[in-house]
């Protein structure tokens, strides 16, 4: 039923030495492009593969031209993998890199909303330290494209007061973990000024920035705030792991007048893949099937969403059907898709790069149990980091986090 | 910035050859002896609500060939950390202070090991001067249990407590209120000592400093914040950052001193002066005016937002191991030769340093859970089956 996932291929390959080796050479930290998939696994090969990530589903087949997604593909969730629009033909889209998509869905909500504004370190100028902006402030000057001292609390709250007066500002945080000095603005003025003042003030900013464990970065560098922040009344809060879906949430964020924190993850900056030409969003609210199954509900988000495809394919081979699901959304949990995949197959396995306590894992699993109890045979299995800060030695990181052999004994032992 | 200081130097290197006072006329030999020697700093110092101290700095030729040892191995060793981080032994960020030693220097020739010294993420030399060994650097940058986090800390987290050096910090600017702290304690204990808090231009606009500074000159606590501007926060000149790049001037109500932080004998002076300061007045800031040759990071090639020209000028006209080696050499305290032995000395040690380093093994497994808590200390009970229990007092 489900077509072998080798879509993600070249992606996938790229991150699975991170679980084999002890010390991995991957080329993940530097910005290279990532070559086609040869690597390391005995998948057989096959002549279609496809990626499906929407109600359009991008069909990745070589052998027949690529079908296109419809305009402005609003709904994220997809009914069947080999499903299709009908869509009228089209050009087949063009390829870039994660953070090239999101700085095109910046640039295109730029020109389309002169109230759009950057603001954050090392934006400008520089071009930004993962490049997302990089060439904006040529284009839209000083005034939009803003390049900060290094004073998170205080543009943040800056970006806050701005937003209330109806501009809409993209904060950048250089590393989420540096907006831990920015939470009381972001909690306080972000979350609840909409409430407070009775409605009368929205904010419509994005606070975006690049967090999680990355490669051997430090304890302090390797933060996962979506854990931190999930407690906070009136944000909403997206995690993307694809350059469709960064650009698609990128833009949403943006247009949406909620305020939203948009997590990016270090090391997905260099993935590769081929999106629309068209406009397009993505649902905020809606999580994104990745692989429709029968046996098991995965439930993932972020980086953990490769190792959870790299998992699957182990998993595939050894018989077993997981139903993948990137949640995508963390604030609030899209518990339809969710619901309508626990019903289906039973089990639940969370996979997160969040540490065990207080984590997201901990929140959903709260709100799956509350919900759909009765629909579940066994008990809901969570894999998250370990409670520890991340260490630098490159053994020890890796044993912190989520790895794909991991997955694979937790769906065997879900699935006895 | 620092290119008003190019023109500046043509003439500061001429009054070195012209030594105020010399005891010796004889060169001793190399390993220097201590009879007095004095020098005149590079420019004299600018000052803001307090009297500058004299540009004639008290040394002898001991300290000048210690200084020019001290440097050369922490030059050494930044570059071989360079070589290392491409061959994909240190991963992940690794800022380096070459241009920057002689803060680290002088700084230690002014001060004891019971004051404290705490800084930001540029921390190798740092910690090298306080007394850590290169294994322990090359070992930690590599994630090996030899290093002085045990591996787990890695760059930007480097801690020497028996000898007061704290750290080693990842975030912008959070280590001043922690410096601040360590000054409070000291005026707790009553122990003589201060507290040098290090940071950067980029760090010197954060908010954080300014309440600490408050709290600090309140309560007269013995610190000393010393920002080491090398003029660029990353990516962002000083001028594109701060509306007053006098940052020894920011305190306000605090008095403050500009250095030239390529002179390490103007280092060690106004740290001398600062350490008199803080002990009776309470904060002092220290601007010290330097310059680093590498790019923020390893990661950060640095020539995007400064031209190669400006840091080869600085490389010529300032560099402070140079500024040492033609002191050394005008007053005839060591040869050419010799200094280049030394050189060669020090490469040898770098290189014995990092093969060590890498026969270090990397961290055992179960280190992942160790010090997380402090445990051990008699009152713990944790997990599902309370295996943990233990309830002694100590």
């Amino acid at each position: 039923m489900a077509a072998t996932f080798h879509g993600v291929g070249a992606t996938v390959a790229a991150l699975s030495s991170s679980s084999s080796s002890s010390s991995p050479s991957n080329s993940f930290g530097s910005k290279k492009l990532l070559s086609s998939p040869s690597r390391s696994f005995s998948v057989r090969k096959r002549a279609s593969f496809t990626m499906v990530r929407s109600e359009g589903s991008m069909n990745f087949d070589l052998n027949s031209k690529g079908r296109r997604a419809q305009q402005l593909i609003a709904n994220a969730v997809a009914t069947k993998a080999d499903s299709s629009p009908a869509s009228s033909s089209s050009k087949p889209g063009h390829e870039l890199l994660l953070f090239e998509a999101l700085r095109e869905g910046l640039e295109e909500e730029m020109e389309r909303d002169p109230r759009v504004c950057v603001m954050g370190e090392d934006v400008g100028h520089y071009g930004g330290s993962y490049k997302v902006t990089k060439g904006l402030a040529t284009k839209f000057g000083d005034l939009r494209v803003l390049d900060t001292p290094i004073a998170e609390n205080s543009f943040t709250g800056m970006g806050i007061g701005a937003a209330m007066t109806g501009l809409r500002p993209v904060v950048e945080g250089m590393n989420m973990g540096f907006l831990l000095l920015a939470f009381n603005q972001i909690s306080n003025n972000c979350g609840m000024l909409h409430y407070t003042s009775g409605g009368q003030f929205t904010i419509p900013i994005v606070i975006r920035g690049p967090g999680g464990v990355g490669r051997q970065l430090g304890a302090e560098h390797s933060q996962r705030l979506e854990s931190y922040f999930q407690s906070i009344p009136g944000i909403q809060m997206v995690a993307c792991s694809t350059p469709y879906n960064a650009k698609g949430l990128m833009k949403a964020a943006i247009r949406s007048e909620n305020p939203v924190i948009l997590f990016e993850h270090v090391l997905l900056y260099n993935l590769k893949e081929r999106i629309p030409d068209e406009d397009y969003i993505c649902n905020l609210e809606e999580a994104e099937m990745v692989r429709p199954g029968e046996h098991v509900t995965i439930l993932t988000y972020s980086r953990m969403r490769y190792h959870v495809m790299q998992a699957a394919k182990t998993l595939v081979n050894k018989g077993y059907d997981p139903e993948v699901i990137d949640i995508r959304s963390l604030k609030p949990f899209d518990l339809y898709t969710i619901g309508n995949s626990v019903k289906k197959t039973h089990r639940v396995l969370i996979v997160e790069e969040c540490m065990r306590t207080g984590g997201i894992g901990a929140s959903l699993i709260a709100a799956i149990t509350e919900n759909f109890n009765d629909y579940l045979d066994a008990p809901i299995m969570c894999l998250s980091s370990q409670d520890v800060p991340t260490p630098y030695a490159g053994t020890l990181e890796e044993w912190t986090v989520v790895q794909p052999a991991q997955i694979v004994a937790a769906v065997e032992q879900l699935c006895q | 910035m620092a290119l008003s200081h190019l023109g500046a130097s043509a003439s500061r290197s001429s009054s070195l050859l012209k030594p105020l006072s010399s005891a010796l006329s004889l060169r001793r030999p190399i390993s220097g002896d201590n009879s007095p020697l004095t020098v005149e700093t590079s420019v004299p110092f600018t000052s803001h609500q307090c009297e500058a101290p004299s540009r004639s700095v008290e040394t002898n030729p001991k300290e000048l060939l210690t200084f020019f040892r001290d440097m050369a191995l922490m030059r050494r060793m930044e570059i071989a950390a360079d070589s290392l981080y491409k061959a994909k032994l240190i991963r992940g960020f690794c800022h380096l202070y070459d241009g920057q030693e002689a803060v680290a220097v002088g700084m230690e020739a002014a001060i004891t090991k019971k004051d404290c010294i705490i800084t930001a993420y540029r921390d190798h030399c740092t910690f090298v001067s306080r007394g850590g060994t290169l294994l322990e650097v090359f070992a930690e940058l590599m994630g090996r249990q030899a290093g002085c986090s045990k591996g787990k800390g890695g760059s930007m987290h480097f801690y020497k407590k028996d000898s007061n050096f704290y750290g080693g910090h990842g975030i912008v600017g959070a280590q001043v209120p922690l410096g601040c702290g360590l000054a409070f304690a000291q005026k707790y204990s009553k122990d003589e000592t201060v507290t040098f808090a290090l940071y950067g231009d980029g760090a010197a606009n954060q908010g954080q400093l300014f309440e600490a500074l408050n709290i600090s000159a309140l309560w007269d606590l013995p610190a000393i914040l010393v920002c080491e501007n090398n003029h660029y926060g990353m990516g962002t000149a000083e001028w594109r950052a701060a509306k007053s790049p006098a940052y020894y001037k920011r305190g306000d109500y605090v008095p403050g001193l500009k250095v030239d932080g390529m002179d390490a004998l103007a280092v060690k002076q106004a740290c001398k002066f600062a350490k008199e300061h803080a002990l009776k007045n309470g904060p002092i800031i220290l601007e010290m005016d330097t310059y680093r040759y590498h790019g923020h990071s390893m990661s950060d090639p640095g020539s995007t937002y400064r031209t190669r020209d400006e840091i080869s000028g600085v490389r010529q006209e300032r560099d402070p191991i140079e500024r040492i080696r033609k002191l050394i050499l005008s007053h005839d305290l060591a040869t050419e030769k010799e200094l280049k032995d030394v050189e060669k000395e020090v490469r040898k040690e770098v290189d014995d340093a990092i093969a060590q380093a890498k026969e270090s093994p990397m961290p055992e497994p179960s280190e992942l859970f160790t010090n997380v808590y402090a445990k051990g200390l008699g009152v713990e009970s944790f997990g599902a089956d309370r295996k943990e229990v233990r309830a002694t007092l100590p």
